[in-house]
Parts: C-alpha cells; sequence; structure tokens
C-alpha cells in the first residue's frame, strides 16, 4: 500500500536509477579507446564500426523500443550518405555541418513517412518500409545526375575538421570524429530512452492500443521517434560518406537494413548497447573470417548467427545479462 | 594527453617506415580486392583463376622478388568496404600493389587510396573509362565499353548498315554502350530510328522486341548485362520474328557470352558482336590458355575476367622486371607505361599517355561448332584505344 502512494517519486525514482552512470558502461566506453593502442592498424575498420553501431542504435531506437519493425531503415542512411555527399560535391565540404545536413534532410522525409508508419504495426510495417526503401533506392538509381546512378557519386571531397584534422589513411581521424558522434548519439538515445517519453515508447511496443488509453499519444509517441531515429541514421550515414569520400547505391540497399537489423538481434535489441556489441561483433567476424576465407566466409557468420540465437534468444548482451543475474542470484 | 603523444609518435614511426627504402625488402606484395562471395562471385573465381594460372606458369618469384597474394573480399558492389580493404592492405598488410577491381563503384574508391597512398593499382575489369583517371598510378588492362561499341558502330557502317535501332539496359554501362555506338554510327553516316533503354534486371522483353519490330529497321543494337538478361532478349526478339536474317542483331560481347549463349537456341544463329576476347580466338598462345584453365577449374571456360586476371599479373610481373623489382609507384607506373605483349587476346599495350589498355576489337558472328554455339572471329579493328579519353582535353 505505502509503495503506490506517491505517484510521483515512484516512476521517477525509476527512472534517475535506470540513468545513473554504472561501472561496467564506463568500462565499455574506456574500451572503445582501446584501437588506439592495441590495434592501431586495425582504426579504419573500428570507424565503421562506430559508423555501424549509430546506424544499428538508431535502429534500436524504433524497433527496440518503440516495436516498430523496419526493413528498409537504409532509406535514412542512404539519404544522409547523399545529402552530406552531394553537398560535397558541389564545393561545401566541411564535415559538421554535412553532419547536421545529412540528419536534417533524413529526419525531414522521415518525419513525412512517419504519417504512415504510425498507422501499421508487424507485418504491415516490414512491408511498408520495405517498399519506401526500395523506392528510395530505384529513384537513386534514376536520378543519374543528381546521384551519379549505379557509378557511385563522384566527386566528394571533404575538408579537415575544423580545418585541423585531415582524413589520414590510417583512420586516426575517421575513427576519433565517428567514435565522438557515436558518444553524443547515444548519450541522445539514453536520454531519450531514460525519459518518461522513454517509457511510454516501451508501452507502446507492449500494446499500442492500451498506451492512449492511458493519455499516452501512440501515433503522435511514435511520429516523434521515427523522426529522431531517421536523423540518427542520416547522420551515421553522413559519416560513412565522409570518412570513405564515397556514396554508392548500396548505401540505400535491402541488404544494409538487413544486415543492421541481424546486428542488433545478434547484439539483444532494446538495451542501446545491443547495437554497438552486435556491430561489432558482426564486423569483427567477418573481417576475420574473410581474411582466412574470402570465398567461403559467409558460412562461420551463418554458424555463428544460428549459435548465437539458438543459445541466447535476446542476443549477446541478453545472454550476459541473464548469466549476471543467475550468478548474483534472485535479487 | 598521453593518447596526443602516442598518436605523436605512431606517426613518427610511421613517417619513419615511409622514408625507409623499400628496395631493402624481398617479398613484393600484392593486395587482390575482388567480390569473392555474393551474387557476383562468378566474376571472382574467373579473374583469380586467371591470376593463378599466370602464377603456375611463371612462378612466385620475379626479379628476385617473392611475390605474396592477399585476397580481399567485397561481397559485390561496395566502395565503402573496397576503400576500407584497400586502406587496410596498405596500412595493416603493406602491400605494394592494388589489383582486381571487377566493379566500377569499388575501383573508383579504391583509386582514391591508391592516389593517397602512392601504391600502384592495376586494374584487371572495372570498364568505365574514367577510372585510371582518379589515380595518376592506376593502370588498365581490360577494356571500356566504348573501346568495344564505337569501332562496331564504325564497322556496320561500312559493311552496308544504313540504319538502326538500339536497345540498352538503363544503367551507366548500358548509357556507355548506347553513346559509343550511337556516336560511331552516326558520326560514319548512319542513322539511329529510335532508341529504348531496359530496367537493369529486367526479364520481359516482350514489350521492347514488338518495338524493334514495329520500328522495322535494318539492324538493332543490344547491350544487356552478362547473365539472365541476353537469353531472354533473344527469345522475345526471335518470338516476334526479329532474327539476324531479317533484321540484323548487334551488340556487345556480354550478350553472347558463355552462360548466356549455353542457355540461347538457334535463333541465336548470326548475332554480330565486338569484344576483345573469346575463348575461341585462334591463336597458339590462346589455345594453351584455355587448356590449362579448364584444367584447372573443372572445364569452366575462360571468359574476359580470366584474361584480365592473366594479363595484370604478365603486366605487374613485366613491371617489376624493369624496374629491377621495385613496386614504388613512380618507378612502377613509369615502366608499365607503353608496356606491350601478347595475351590470349592478340597483342595488347599500355597506353603511355592515359595508362589504359590499346588493344585489338574483334567482330564476331555466332555460329555452330560442334553442336555448340560459338562466336567466330570474322574482322576486327586493330589498335583501339578508349575513345572517350582521347576525346578528353589534354
Amino acid at each position: 500500500m505505502s509503495l503506490t502512494t506517491d505517484p510521483v517519486s515512484g516512476p521517477y525514482q525509476y527512472l534517475k536509477a535506470q540513468s545513473r552512470w554504472r561501472v561496467l558502461e564506463v568500462a565499455f566506453w574506456l574500451c572503445t579507446l582501446l584501437p588506439y593502442f592495441l590495434f592501431p592498424n586495425y582504426l579504419v575498420l573500428a570507424s565503421q564500426i562506430a559508423i555501424t553501431a549509430l546506424f544499428a542504435l538508431s535502429l534500436d531506437l524504433i524497433l527496440g523500443y518503440a516495436g516498430i519493425v523496419s526493413l528498409g531503415h537504409a532509406a535514412f542512411f542512404g539519404l544522409g550518405a547523399y545529402a552530406a555527399g552531394i553537398l560535397s560535391k558541389h564545393g561545401w565540404g566541411e564535415p559538421i555541418t554535412g553532419l547536421i545536413v545529412g540528419g536534417v534532410i533524413a529526419a525531414l522525409v522521415g518525419y513525412a513517412s512517419s504519417f504512415i508508419i504510425s498507422r501499421f504495426r508487424h507485418l504491415t510495417l516490414i512491408m511498408i518500409t520495405l517498399g519506401l526503401g526500395l523506392l528510395l533506392h530505384e529513384a537513386a538509381n534514376s536520378a543519374h545526375f543528381l546521384t551519379g546512378g549505379a557509378d557511385g557519386l563522384q566527386g566528394v571531397k571533404i575538408w579537415k575538421i575544423f580545418g585541423l584534422y585531415g582524413f589520414d589513411l590510417w583512420g586516426y581521424t575517421a575513427y576519433t570524429y565517428s567514435l565522438i558522434v557515436l558518444f553524443l548519439g547515444f548519450l541522445l538515445a539514453r536520454r531519450i530512452t531514460n525519459s518518461p517519453f522513454g517509457l511510454a515508447l516501451r508501452g507502446i511496443r507492449e500494446n499500442a492500443v492500451r498506451m492512449p488509453a492511458i493519455g499516452a499519444p501512440s501515433h503522435a509517441h511514435i511520429r516523434k521517434i521515427y523522426t529522431i531515429s531517421a536523423a540518427m541514421a542520416g547522420v551515421a550515414g553522413a559519416l560513412l560518406a565522409q570518412t570513405t569520400e564515397t556514396v554508392a547505391l548500396e548505401v540505400l540497399s535491402f541488404q544494409r537494413s538487413a544486415d543492421t537489423l541481424v546486428m542488433l538481434v545478434l547484439g539483444g535489441a532494446g538495451m542501446l548497447y545491443g547495437g554497438i556489441v552486435g556491430s561489432a561483433i558482426f564486423m569483427i567476424a567477418r573481417d576475420q573470417f574473410s581474411g582466412i576465407n574470402p570465398q567461403y566466409w559467409y558460412f562461420w557468420i551463418g554458424l555463428l548467427l544460428i549459435v548465437v540465437v539458438m543459445v541466447l534468444p535476446n542476443g549477446v548482451l541478453g545472454g550476459l545479462k541473464k548469466l549476471f543475474t543467475t550468478w548474483r542470484g534472485p535479487s | 594527453m598521453r593518447g596526443y603523444l602516442t598518436r605523436l609518435g605512431f606517426c613518427g614511426a610511421l613517417a619513419a617506415f615511409a622514408v625507409s627504402p623499400v628496395q631493402a625488402q624481398s617479398t613484393v606484395k600484392i593486395g587482390v580486392i575482388l567480390p569473392y562471395s555474393g551474387p557476383l562471385a562468378d566474376t571472382a573465381t574467373q579473374m583469380d583463376g586467371g591470376i593463378k594460372l599466370f602464377m603456375q606458369r611463371h612462378g612466385d618469384t620475379v626479379a628476385g622478388k617473392k611475390i605474396e597474394i592477399i585476397r580481399k573480399d567485397t561481397g559485390g558492389i561496395a566502395p565503402d568496404v573496397a576503400r576500407r580493404l584497400a586502406q587496410e592492405l596498405v596500412v595493416r598488410d603493406g602491400v605494394d600493389i592494388l589489383t582486381g577491381f571487377v566493379l566500377t563503384p569499388n575501383a573508383l574508391a579504391a583509386a582514391a587510396v591508391s592516389e593517397q597512398a602512392k601504391k600502384p593499382m592495376v586494374i584487371m575489369n572495372a570498364a568505365t573509362s574514367i577510372i585510371t583517371t582518379k589515380s595518376p598510378y592506376a593502370v588498365r588492362v581490360s577494356m571500356t565499353l566504348p573501346q568495344i561499341t564505337e569501332p562496331l558502330g564504325a564497322w556496320a557502317f561500312r559493311n552496308g548498315i544504313k540504319n538502326a535501332f538500339t536497345m540498352v539496359s538503363d544503367y551507366a554501362p548500358g548509357h556507355d554502350a548506347e553513346q559509343g555506338f550511337q556516336r560511331a554510327f552516326k558520326a560514319a553516316g548512319g542513322e539511329i530510328v529510335g532508341a529504348i533503354r531496359t530496367p537493369v534486371n529486367n526479364v520481359d522483353f516482350s514489350a521492347y522486341a514488338q518495338r524493334v519490330k514495329d520500328a522495322n529497321p535494318q539492324s538493332v543494337f543490344i547491350f544487356v548485362p552478362a547473365g539472365k538478361e541476353p537469353a531472354a532478349v533473344m527469345k522475345s526478339l526471335a518470338e516476334r520474328g526479329v532474327t539476324p536474317d531479317k533484321i540484323k542483331i548487334l551488340g556487345s560481347g556480354e550478350i553472347v557470352d558463355d552462360t548466356g549463349l549455353k542457355s540461347m537456341g538457334d535463333e541465336a544463329l548470326g548475332v554480330i558482336t565486338s569484344y576483345h576476347y573469346d575463348r575461341s580466338h585462334n591463336s597458339q598462345l590462346n589455345k594453351e590458355f584455355v587448356k590449362d584453365f579448364r584444367a584447372a577449374n573443372g572445364t569452366l571456360n575462360p571468359n574476359l575476367l580470366a584474361v584480365g586476371g592473366y594479363d595484370g599479373m604478365h603486366l605487374i610481373y613485366e613491371t617489376l622486371k624493369k624496374t629491377k623489382g621495385n613496386p614504388e609507384a613512380e618507378a612502377f607506373i613509369g615502366a608499365a607505361k607503353g608496356m606491350s605483349w601478347e595475351s590470349p587476346r592478340g597483342s595488347v599495350q599500355i597506353d603511355p599517355e592515359t595508362r589504359d589498355v590499346v588493344q585489338t576489337i574483334y567482330v564476331r558472328k555466332v555460329e555452330k561448332v560442334g553442336g555448340e554455339l560459338t562466336n567466330i572471329e570474322f574482322d576486327k579493328t586493330e589498335n583501339v584505344k578508349d575513345p572517350v579519353k582521347a576525346r578528353m582535353p589534354k
């Protein structure tokens, strides 16, 4: 009885406890600095992992938290990449503004499409997001004058960051830049998920119809998070375009949407760190397996996925969490 | 702060490494970037087969240096991956030469690395004209599409064809092929009576074939990528009575490549195409090449990609001989310029001005040899340069 008498402090305390930084989290972010010292030859890969992680994080916001299944999220990634790339091609190669433009354009399209997205759930959503993704892919293919079509965008040149740090062959700048953006994106996602709005999203994931009954407008919430997620995906795409100075149709491909979904599931959806861990595991495994055997490495990736899904249904992080609670004993 | 210092120290170490004489090394590492997995894995099988065959015949030592091959998989069209792999090959594996490259977007992305890292890049296939202009250290041994289709346009008019209809796949290589053919054909005095572009990965060509029939041209020029499409086009054309005895069917070699011909019937007889290589090319060198390639790859016939791989390695070996094993970009490219040799496809040369290949373009006709549809060469244009770069302002 006494537990429920204070309607404000209950949930408030819960959210406050959630948003406290744990030792493990601090340790995790310190680990992201390790590549500088331990694997300085792998910084290019590390930068692409950070970019993919940011993209996976954006997908986690809608899939893991709001329960919006999307197979076309690469649309926003690609929009961001093309926006930043085309901007630089036409003479403005400043990276930070490029990121912002990429994010804003993806957000605008995300906002427009969110009106459709918020009306549907589950299988219908998969079809719609898939369709939107394919439409954009084909549009980019046809708009040869703007995107370079199947040959990819030519002439992307990115200036030095703050006029000081140019993108080097070893990937120092690329990794530092991507890592900082990933961390900022993560802080934003963490703030969102640990807010009342984040709680409402989880409510929508569990039951979208009941949420309006307790005064939380499902459609408005979904539109909001979808736009934020699209912006984040756009920033990730812009990052990839800038650090690699290439944009090709592949940034919009179904394969990219699907791969990211797989990474998220591998790491554990709905846990913030799931996307980051998943993309790190997936991309490192891919790098190592394909280095050993360039022809048939997909076999090992497939095997890895099957094992993870069978043994750890909630992803690697979900598994670790379970192990941790068992070890701690029921609290 | 410590990180910054470590970083400075590392950069210093790298700088020291970069200026140390490369000649001291006893191996030359070659990074091969190809789509080994995914839907385009066939192309990598062919090209890798060519590379292996060359090394099997000529050993893995040249000019006192051991040749070491490091293979990397892009999984298909993925320029960001190709660029990363190129960077990693240079930084992590310390390769001296980048090669492979079936696909244009990947080659363009890697060209940026070749330029930045000052590493020679030998392009074994990717066929868009501009690639070799993107790095001063890039050299190409394959072909460009205008190089293939412009000679055909000129040939067609010389041989009494006064008007043509063009039908190409609606993507960059299709546009290249179409423009090449049309330009040369019109320049010679021919008339283009119609032009259509078909969607990429199209399966039903009946509507397009009908339009060709309605236009009733003297000839139709076709470009679609090798794979399933050529057989589908031929079938649709034949169903509407567009056969080589009534309307001449012209095209680039893609439409009658080995896999395509296997799924075509006699409707393909008499199709005239231009290309730089076919396994039936009549020379002693090619006969041995085909025989050895088949022996090593389970009766797979070599195609242009296999020859690209073989010739790419040939160029690398001969250039290293000339530079006495020095793979540094300036020396390597300097030596590669003007290099000429006898390839299974005929004689080829590297244009000293554009670093692109100069070769003979053959005109072939599909005929039946021993029950099998085969491309038989019956005419040729020698010493064809890439016409797009020849027109570029110097």
